[in-house]
């Protein structure tokens, strides 16, 4: 890729971007992957294609999702003018929908008749179960035991919405094993079967098109923040498992040099104690899930567990568009631990009567960081890319307050 | 040094019989079992011995062959510990062919010149690594193919004719046919398709080509042996491991001897040329 005129042209036709990316899967699936990246092609060309994305995401999922000033954070960190991009406003309360529409409409444009899908926190397994309802098409969810466990409210919606949830009870039983579990039943139903990924992760094509898809975030940005303020933002904050909210957001604004990009990890109990999913701050690059980027891992090369308060975040990797963007500096990484995002959580919601995720409650926490030291007409946008209804009962009991 | 998987399939050609190819987990149940297990593998009937190098995310791989490898994390394997027991393997036999097989992010951690250095030194002879397509050559099959150790690609039902050309490309030693769409261990594909597709991959290959995924019974074998080059299994024996942790080798030899007279029983019987 020509990285001297834009950083964002990536990945190159082996969806490599620098060194991190690419498509490490088994000689089963290469066919599919190299069918899917063919029929992804021909779909971006097709206006008819992104009319009928850019429809649903209207009158389907809500979009545009508002920028809304935040007043009283902002006065109370005296600092940044504070934004926040509402995606948790998005039909099914988070950024998850926009990637889940774009990819069913592949596959129905493929003619695969079956879905499957991954899910930690249950918000991508919810957003797919939710698509695959509107579409009449079924759906298989898979999900780690002990996700499952944390996050009740959203097994019982999925399967209210008429997926089937398949409890995985390999590895570590979080996010990283329900991928295995998903891409070996892709493996075992090649003919019929589309699998959703979730985040900018996974083989060639997934990292791109699910950019493509979550690119809208960021797009609407730079309107809503014109529009607002007559100018482009400052600085755009995100917080980041696998990537996708913060790859939505950021894309757009890679090639304005004056934009400053700040990605926020899950710093669970601490970088030190070893006990977080901070991949980009304590990682180093490995292969899984079909692509190098940076992972958890011990010396002999095996994935470490991760851990967050959040089971969104709690992934032990990243997608390679962001190790790439990391290690030319174009993105800033950093990591806030569990109790700040606690704390983030609670403020958002008496200051501002939004109930954030656990998950932009990270990248709230790193803005109160921030912000005290930025100028007053510094402008400052984080997304918040999730509700946090899903969270009260694991908020309830890091509070210790039993419902 | 003679390439020993060369050798071996040249000899069981001449013999006009199949061979046996045994997949065992290095260091399960514990290193010491898995040292036993390894080192009667030859006389209980193996041909060529696949040693898998485990990792904690073995995506291709069925549940029996997934808890085989938890079981040897556990137990303390690592890398430089299955390289370290192919060097003392190869200290009392320098005939059987042996192929580690995985995932590549191990060997990436490592590093992959120390990798094939080390390698090399200790007698490996291939590689199968699962989540390197052709794509990737350059990552580790044409480096390895450089040291002299052989790159042994799988082939499945949906590697098409238009697509088996790149997969031959830079293949060698052998072909692995899987004989499904899925995981290993979980079932095995019917014999007349399964010589079908072998037919087809033989019009663009000359390569040996051994069958695996979900051969569990001699007469699986037997009935696989009858048009491959060679059968493999793998998730039946770690299977046994788990059965008789405390008596792992003993298990997986008895289960080797059965599974090696399937085979033998395969093509009437030929052996040794008295057909």
């Amino acid at each position: 890729m020509d990285q001297s005129n834009t950083l964002r042209s990536g990945p190159d036709e082996d969806g490599h971007f620098g060194t991190y990316g690419g498509r490490f899967v088994a000689e089963t699936l290469m066919p599919l992957i190299l069918d899917l990246e063919e029929h992804y092609a021909a779909a971006s060309r097709d206006e008819a294609f992104w009319s009928e994305f850019n429809d649903l995401l209207k009158h389907y999922v809500g979009r545009p999702s508002p920028l809304t000033f935040a007043p009283r954070i902002t006065e109370r960190f005296g600092g940044a003018k504070i934004y926040f991009k509402r995606d948790e406003l998005n039909h099914t309360g988070a950024h998850k929908i926009n990637n889940c529409i774009g990819q069913i409409l592949l596959a129905r444009r493929m003619k695969k008749t079956r879905i499957i899908a991954e899910t930690g926190a249950g918000q991508h397994g919810v957003a797919t179960a939710t698509v695959c309802a509107r579409f009449g098409m079924p759906c298989t969810v898979y999900m780690g035991e002990t996700d499952i466990e944390r996050q009740q409210p959203n097994v019982f919606r999925m399967r209210l919405l008429g997926a089937e949830v398949r409890p995985v009870s390999s590895g570590t039983r979080t996010l990283k094993d329900a991928m295995n579990e998903a891409l070996r039943d892709w493996v075992a139903n090649v003919e019929d079967t589309f699998y959703i990924i979730g985040t900018v992760a996974g083989p060639h094509p997934y990292p791109a098109l699910v950019r493509d898809f979550q690119a809208v975030i960021g797009n609407e940005v730079r309107e809503q923040i014109v529009e607002a303020e007559g100018r482009l933002p400052d600085t755009l904050v995100a917080c980041i498992g696998g990537g996708s909210n913060a790859m939505g957001l950021f894309h757009p604004f890679l090639d304005d040099p004056d934009v400053r990009l700040v990605g926020v990890e899950a710093g669970g109990e601490g970088v030190e104690t070893g006990r977080h999913a901070a991949s980009l701050t304590a990682g180093r690059p490995g292969v899984l899930h079909g692509n190098r980027t940076y992972l958890l891992q011990n010396d002999d090369g095996q994935i470490n567990d991760a851990h967050s308060i959040s089971a969104g975040l709690d992934y032990p990797g990243i997608g390679p568009e962001h190790a790439w963007l990391h290690d030319v500096g174009r993105v800033e990484y950093v990591s806030v631990t569990d109790t700040e995002a606690l704390a983030a959580f609670q403020l958002c919601t008496e200051l501002e009567g939004i109930l954030p995720a656990l998950e932009p409650s990270h990248a709230l926490a790193h803005v109160a960081k921030i912000a005290p030291d930025l100028p007053a007409d510094h402008l400052l946008v984080m997304n918040l890319c999730g509700r946090g209804d899903k969270d009260v009962f694991s908020v309830a009991e890091a509070l210790g307050v039993e419902l | 040094m003679s390439n020993r998987i060369d050798a071996r399939f040249r000899r069981l050609a001449e013999e006009r019989r199949a061979g046996l190819v045994t997949f065992v987990t290095a260091g399960d149940p514990n290193p010491a079992e898995s040292r036993r297990i390894l080192a009667d593998l030859p006389r209980a009937g193996a041909d060529v011995i696949e040693l898998g190098m485990p990792f904690s995310d073995p995506m291709a791989d069925g549940p029996a062959i997934q808890k085989s490898s938890l079981r040897a994390l556990k137990a303390g394997q690592t890398l430089a510990e299955t390289l370290a027991m192919v060097a003392e393997f190869r200290s009392g036999d320098d005939a059987t062919p042996i192929v580690l097989m995985g995932y590549y992010n191990p060997i990436f951690s490592y590093g992959v010149d120390r990798f094939l250095e080390d390698a090399t030194g200790a007698g490996v002879d291939g590689l199968i690594v699962v989540d390197l397509p052709p794509e990737a050559d350059s990552e580790l099959c044409l480096p390895a193919r450089a040291c002299g150790i052989d790159f042994i690609r799988l082939a499945t039902p949906t590697t098409d004719d238009r697509r088996l050309p790149s997969v031959l490309r830079n293949a060698s030693g052998f072909l692995y046919y899987v004989s499904i769409t899925g995981i290993t261990g979980t079932r095995v594909g019917e014999s007349d398709v399964v010589a079908g597709a072998l037919a087809r991959i033989r019009a663009h290959t000359t390569l040996p080509i051994a069958v695996g995924f979900g051969i569990r019974s001699p007469e699986q074998a037997s009935r696989i042996a009858e048009t491959a080059d060679a059968v493999v299994v793998g998730s039946a024996l770690v299977g046994a491991v788990e059965q008789a942790p405390g008596n792992a080798a003993a298990a997986v030899s008895e289960l080797v001897e059965e599974l090696k007279a399937g085979v033998l029983s395969a093509r009437g019987g030929a052996r040794g040329g008295r057909a």
